[in-house]
């Protein structure tokens, strides 16, 4: 008799994958991996903070979590899920801090259920990077890079971009423009530096992590960009990060005080600097065509946002030592990922901030 | 209307069993068979259920659009998170296109595959094959998109370039050869339903009792005619069940898509321009979007699920037109 | 076509016309050769793809070690190939049981308007993106909760609700191949109908369900987007389902999507072990099931 042996073979094939499941729920509710958890002494008790959103800060922030834990034994569970996703977890108290890569409005900010603090923790900046083989130290002006994703210079061997490239042998080649078909933090700093330089694309187009672009294609996330611009003739706009990371050759962009610069963590820093007078009186202040010689224009401010407040004063202490130690030893660790450290005058302005979290 | 079929069930399904068991009074065995009954009617009424409840969600959530926009949301083609002014069009044309060109490739490579492996292929051959299909179901989506753009798209560049050169006075090949197209979707999605359409239809024509098979033989039937008239017509309605599931994933599928297509405004008829798909637009955009954009986005999601329902409705009748004329044939 | 050679199969058939049987024969059979040499290319190619790219970043850190900074090549999955096991062993808890007997439901006693309904629904439910029943979990288990928080149970739920509908729906399409003689024989010698089934019906359909359940695990295998908003992810390792919870299409999105060349290597790593971990659920399925009648596979 061949009884329910349907029964025997489907319990055999959930058998491997029920095992884990029903297995991991007689577990003892231990979290963190329990072979480095036995670290020197903490401050925690079993706490683990979440934190969730940008994903433009997730290479670092994830080296500071796994330092921060080897040094303090706290877990810190940070996942990127993007900056509007992560304001909307913060608001719904499922995470104990968000992270954004644009800072909250005055009006946004009223609609959180009790104050809502920003800490920048590091800078960035949005490069242009592009596909052509022969053409080395390319210069930009603003005018002309909204012309081009306004659609209304089509070819690179243009006289708009000939003029500022003298001596450079531009090829006849159609732009294959990418950009950002995903909601992101890198689209509104593009933006909102083309309004700032551009009247018509203010009027026509405007700012914000998404917008109808007249041009191009969209890729999904800085990945999906880098394919696009390595098609040919590709022009598009990354993190810096994921450009030097990949390799891209990227363009100089004229600056406030009239010089070419490159994009670097040094030129961000420096971008960072030049605003600092705004960013004293609103750290949301933006930093892009900032003074200063040495400031590459399209820069801003990666920020982590957490409750003045906090349910639950166990993790309140969890985080604002956390940030503390963020603010002295992470900052340290910036320039080896590319990103731009905060210039020490801000730390200063963070420290404050996160010893009035409760 | 639903609740009162539901009451009328139990009388129907005894019906259905060709010996009704009719025992008197209550007696253990009556009781289990009852239970049984009901069990698995609980369960079958949960996925309506759960449909009605994300419907439900999904309306409720997508309310905020549907005064703003109303009906004019289905035609007009503007996607506008600055100025909160959106439209579906092109996103609705993108999912109907992507899904057709998917399966006007994926259904007769498919199926001829299924027929190979269930009736044709060599034994030694046909185990690793049937393993691959199934294994190829379990890649992820993910996975097909980075293949799609690294592989895929660079090798449709010189392809597109040769179709706009030589065939550019048809409207579907204008424009300029990107890879990243309408095309590269809808062969990304051909790839990925392939394996579903093949490895279901493979187990729908083996389960045909070999009997009908032989007695085709018996008739003198050549062996492709043994599969055509026996096998396929008794294996249909489970050949157009795995069509149907492989539809539905195309219709839904996102992350592959979305790496592949392009993700360029506007509803174009050439196969070379970049699209946009209802749930790439969703997948590209919930994250970072907020307000009206949301409840947009969730208006998306509606329209996807009508779009859903109308073609399901479709498939169900064409099914129900060839039992009909199947019946009448008879 | 099919009505002319039917008929031509009672007479006695002329030379041309069996030649054009023949020819008909060999046409569509060679089709049917070149689909499948059609299907088998680009399939081989990505399986090749995967192989290739993945099996360089498998070592003992791999699978010994959690996700580490970007810059530190001995990070590993550890955290998400305990994540996913969690989650689909969640899953499979709820959609298993639940679609083979809704399944049974609609092939056994299923021809109402009520069964028309289901099915229907269950069509429908099928072809909603995943990242909708994401959102549709996220509302309706994680927000009302008292202390809103993520969880493994939460994303086990999403992909269960994704896995019901398939199952569901195979499981009765190849349930209802069974031929009536065969149901009729066991309640002939006196069987109850819900054990005629079980024994008779569901053994005899075996191979095909269990086919209906491994593409349904396979495919929620793969999916990223209905775990964003539940299971959220984690960076370390969690075995209490009641935490974030990791998992690997998860970590393979964020992998794939940042900069850094060693998490690239580690995203096709964790893609080759997800088709690996279904490869041998498959294996496994088959050796335990193999009919003793010797049906081939």
């Amino acid at each position: 008799m061949k009884k329910f042996t349907l029964g025997a073979g489907t319990l055999a094939v959930g058998a491997a994958i029920v095992l884990s499941g029903c297995g991991g729920r007689e577990q003892t509710a231990q979290n963190g991996d329990s072979g480095t958890t036995a670290a020197t002494g903490a401050p925690s008790s079993g706490i683990e903070l979440t934190g969730a959103g940008a994903t433009f800060p997730y290479p670092i922030y994830s080296k500071w979590f796994d330092a921060y834990k080897m040094a303090k034994g706290t877990a810190v569970n940070y996942q990127s899920v993007g900056s509007g996703a992560g304001i909307k977890q913060l608001k719904a108290k499922t995470v104990d801090f968000g992270a954004s890569d644009a800072p909250l409005k005055d009006k946004d900010l009223k609609e959180m259920p009790s104050e809502v603090l920003h800490i920048p923790t590091v800078a960035g900046a949005v490069v242009l990077a592009y596909n052509l083989p022969d053409v080395k130290g390319l210069k930009l002006d603003g005018p002309t890079i909204a012309d081009i994703f306004l659609g209304k210079i089509k070819k690179w061997n243009d006289p708009k971009i000939a003029a500022l490239n003298t001596g450079l042998k531009l090829p006849d080649t159609p732009f294959t423009i990418a950009h950002r078909s995903d909601g992101s933090g890198t689209t509104y700093l593009f933006t909102n530096y083309l309004e700032a330089v551009s009247p018509e694309w203010k009027t026509k187009v405007g700012s914000g992590k998404s917008v109808q672009w007249p041009v191009g294609l969209g890729g999904k996330g800085n990945d999906g960009v880098t394919g696009v611009i390595k098609s040919p003739g590709g022009f598009g706009y990354v993190e810096l990060t994921y450009a030097l990371e990949n390799g891209l050759s990227y363009a100089s962009v004229k600056n406030n005080a009239g010089k070419f610069v490159e994009p670097s963590a040094e030129s961000t820093t420096a971008a960072a600097k030049g605003a600092l007078e705004a960013v004293k009186k609103d750290v949301r202040a933006p930093i892009m065509n900032a003074a200063g010689e040495g400031a590459y224009p399209i820069a801003g401010f990666t920020y982590i946002l957490a409750y003045k407040k906090m349910d639950d004063p166990k993790k309140a202490a969890a985080l604002k030592d956390l940030l503390h130690w963020a603010m002295k030893d992470g900052e340290k660790m910036a320039p080896e990922l590319h990103y731009a450290a905060l210039p020490d005058e801000l730390v200063a302005i963070n420290e404050k901030a996160i010893d009035s979290i409760q | 209307m639903v609740a009162e079929s539901f009451e009328n069930a139990p009388p129907r399904a005894a019906a259905s069993a060709k010996e009704p068991i009719r025992r008197e009074g209550f007696s253990l065995s009556h009781l289990v068979e009852s239970g049984f009954y009901w069990g698995t009617a609980f369960f079958a009424g949960l996925v309506l259920l759960i449909t009605v409840l994300i419907a439900f969600q999904l309306w409720r959530t997508s309310l905020p659009a549907i005064h703003a926009f109303g009906w004019k949301f289905l035609t007009t083609s503007t996607w506008d998170p600055v100025a909160d002014v959106y439209g579906a069009w092109p996103f609705i044309y993108g999912t109907l296109m992507s899904s057709f060109l998917a399966l006007l490739l994926a259904v007769p490579i498919g199926v001829g595959t299924a027929v190979f492996l269930a009736e044709l292929s060599p034994k030694w051959m046909r185990t690793p094959l049937s393993f691959m299909v199934e294994l190829l179901a379990a890649v992820p989506s993910v996975v097909y998109g980075l293949w799609g753009v690294l592989v895929m798209v660079p090798a449709l560049r010189p392809f597109q370039s040769w179709l706009s050169e030589h065939f550019s006075s048809i409207p579907l090949f204008v424009g300029a050869p990107m890879g990243y197209s309408m095309m590269a979707g809808g062969l990304i999605l051909a790839i990925m339903i392939l394996p579903f359409i093949t490895a279901i239809s493979r187990e729908v024509i083996k389960a045909v009792p070999p009997t009908q098979r032989e007695a085709a033989f018996g008739l003198g039937a050549t062996h492709w005619e043994a599969i055509k008239g026996p096998i396929l017509k008794s294996a249909r309605s489970g050949i157009i069940g795995a069509i149907i599931l492989g539809l539905a994933r195309a219709l839904g599928e996102t992350m592959a898509i979305t790496m592949v297509i392009g993700n360029g405004n506007g509803a174009n008829i050439s196969l070379l321009a970049p699209a946009n798909t209802l749930s790439s637009a969703l997948a590209n955009q919930f994250a970072e979007a907020s307000g009206q954009q949301v409840s947009a986005l969730m208006y998306l999601a509606l329209v996807l699920f009508g779009i859903t329902i109308v073609v399901n409705a479709m498939a169900r009748f064409l099914i129900w037109r060839m039992a009909r004329d199947l019946g009448r044939a008879a | 076509m099919s009505n002319q050679s039917q008929k031509s199969i009672t007479l006695t058939p002329s030379p041309s016309l069996m030649m054009r049987r023949k020819l008909a024969n060999t046409l569509m059979f060679g089709g049917a050769s070149l689909a499948t040499f059609i299907a088998v290319v680009p399939l081989l190619l990505v399986l090749y793809y995967i192989t290739v790219r993945g099996f360089s970043a498998l070592n003992a850190n791999f699978f010994l070690h959690a996700q580490k900074p970007p810059d530190d090549v001995t990070g590993g999955m550890k955290h998400a190939i305990l994540g996913t096991l969690m989650i689909i062993g969640i899953a499979s808890c709820l959609g298993l049981p639940c679609g083979v007997l809704g399944g049974i439901y609609l092939s056994e006693f299923g021809k109402n308007r009520f069964g028309a309904a289901v099915r229907f629904a269950a069509d429908v439910l099928n072809g909603i993106p995943s990242i909708v029943i994401g959102i549709f979990i996220y509302a309706v288990a994680i927000l009302p909760l008292k202390n809103p928080h993520f969880s493994a149970w939460a994303g086990g739920l999403a992909l269960g609700v994704m896995m019901f509908p398939t199952i569901m729906r195979t499981t009765e399409e190849i349930l209802k191949l069974v031929p009536i003689s065969l149901r009729e024989g066991a309640l002939a010698l006196g069987d109850t109908h819900w054990h005629s089934i079980l024994k008779v019906v569901l053994s005899t359909a075996r191979g095909g369900v269990i086919t209906g359940i491994l593409l349904a695990i396979a495919r929620i295998s793969g999916e990223t987007a209905p775990l964003l908003f539940t299971a959220l992810g984690n960076s370390g390792v969690n075995l209490n389902p009641n935490r974030p919870t990791a998992s690997l299409p998860k970590a393979i999105y964020d992998f794939a999507t940042n900069p850094s060349d060693y998490w690239h290597l580690l995203a096709w790593g964790g893609s080759l072990v997800l088709v690996a971990m279904i490869l041998v659920l498959s294996i496994a399925a088959r050796y335990f099931t193999a009919n003793r009648l010797g049906e081939s596979n």
